[in-house]
Parts: structure tokens; sequence; C-alpha cells
């Protein structure tokens, strides 16, 4: 994370943790809920893609499944673009956004 | 039938009639992607769904780029369960990183599937069946919704596998 005085400690392989939203011009991959894709897969898909805790993976996907999408990165659209077609590879429905 | 953990590998065993039905579940998608995809079908778009679905310009030239890409890595995906499975003799056993291919393999099959059959998130797959059995046991229809229901079941149980 940018701006932290403390010194940086050593991250357990979370990759794509901590991205830097580009506050100005922030864009977002959104996963919306579709009725094939099985709870825990979906749950498993964000872990595995954003190196989300288990708990923050459920949520999003809880989000998912009630409220019928989530924001599940955000920043540089370029980086939304290539999450959105990894999202695609695992078989999610992502689109991408600049809300 | 279905998975489960054994050491470093998620395991199962299949019959040789389920063997077939997945055998042929994954050539039907193998050659759905390969042969030039229809974007109206509603299963292809379901596969490859619009990135910026509210801006048909963006959406074309984004494709232009990636949809190659994701197109071979499914069909390269479909096309390893196959062979895998083939190879099996009808014992599978899957070291994760092996596992998460079959996943998305699984996925595209039920993506497809699921949309013919207009699976809904209210959808109750049990009573489906059992309409569709009192309306001809031997029904095409049956069969789809049959190994639909198998593969949902089949998937949540490798997925149970891979995380351990």
């Amino acid at each position: 994370m940018v701006g932290m005085a403390a010194p940086q400690t050593v991250p357990v392989q979370t990759p794509d943790v901590g991205e830097v939203p580009d506050v100005d011009r922030a864009w977002v991959t959104i996963v919306w809920n579709d009725p094939v894709n099985l709870m825990s897969y979906v749950t498993w898909v964000l872990q595995k893609l954003f190196g989300y805790s288990r708990d923050k993976a459920e949520k999003l996907m809880l989000d998912v499944h009630h409220k019928g999408k989530a924001i599940v990165s955000s920043g540089a659209r370029e980086r939304m673009e290539y999450d959105a077609t990894r999202l695609h590879g695992y078989g999610l429905w992502a689109t991408v956004d600049q809300p | 039938m279905m998975f489960r953990r054994v050491g470093d590998e998620c395991v199962a065993r299949f019959v040789p009639e389920v063997v077939d039905v997945l055998r042929q579940c994954l050539a039907e998608l193998a050659a759905m992607i390969s042969n030039d995809p229809d974007p109206d079908d509603p299963a292809v778009e379901r596969l490859f769904p619009d990135v910026y679905p509210e801006d048909p310009a963006q959406e074309a030239e984004f494709r232009r780029f990636t949809e190659d890409d994701l197109r071979s890595a499914k069909l390269d995906q479909a096309k390893t369960m196959l062979a895998d499975l083939l190879d099996s003799g009808g014992e599978v056993r899957l070291a994760d990183e092996r596992a998460d291919l079959w996943l998305r393999a699984l996925t595209d099959v039920r993506l497809v599937l699921g949309t013919r059959l207009g699976v809904e998130d209210d959808t109750d797959l049990e009573a489906e069946i059992d309409a569709a059995v009192g309306r001809n046991p031997s029904s095409a229809h049956v069969r789809q919704l049959t190994v639909y229901q198998y593969l949902t079941e089949l998937q949540g149980s490798l997925v149970e596998a891979l995380i351990g």
C-alpha cells in the first residue's frame, strides 16, 4: 500500500491485493450473478484470482448472489480488462465500467 | 463418482457410462468453440460475455485483441480434460493445477447446458426432472437435466476436494 510510513512487511502471496486504484479515474471490474455457477466455486475463483481472504471472497460472492453484482476489483482500466478476461476464463460473468 | 481429497490430489473414479457422458459434453463444447461460434447464440454469449455491454464500439475493439486467446484457452482446457478422461481408464487423479483446469472446463460445459436448459436462479432441478420424467422418462430433456445435475454435483465435489 502506498503512503504507509512503516517499513513494508513481507506480503504472503497476495500478488493482486493492494493494487493502487487511480482515484481520479478509477475503473472497476464487476461480477454479475448467474444461475449456473456454484457459490463455492465463485468464492474459490475470487480467492484464486485476486488473492482475497476466504472471508472477503465469500462476502463478495454473497453480494453477487443477493444484490445481483459486486465490484471485485478497481484500478487502471487495462488492469480491469485483464481481470475481466481472467474471470471469463473461469466462466464468471464480468464487465468493466467507470462509475 | 465424485471427487475427494487423497493426499496432494483430487481423486474420482468414473464408470465407463459416465466417462462417455463427460466425453460427449466436452466434445460438444470443443466443437461449439472451434466452429466459428455464433455470437447470437445465448450459450456463446455466456461463454464470451461482453466486457463493455453498453459500448459496442469499445466492445468490438476489446474483442479484437482478446477473444482469440480466450477462445483457444477454453478450447485447450476442454481438450485437456477430455484427454485426461480418456487416458484415465476411469480413475482420475488431479494435482491442484489440473483440478483448476478441470473446474474451468466443467464450468463451461455447465454454462452451455444450463443456458440451453433455461436454468434460472430459482430453478428447482429435482422438480424439473420429476416433471420431465412424468412426461417422457426416456426423453432427451430428462437426460440433459440429469446430466446437468450430475455435473453440478461433480463440480461441487471438485471444489471441496481442492479446497481440502
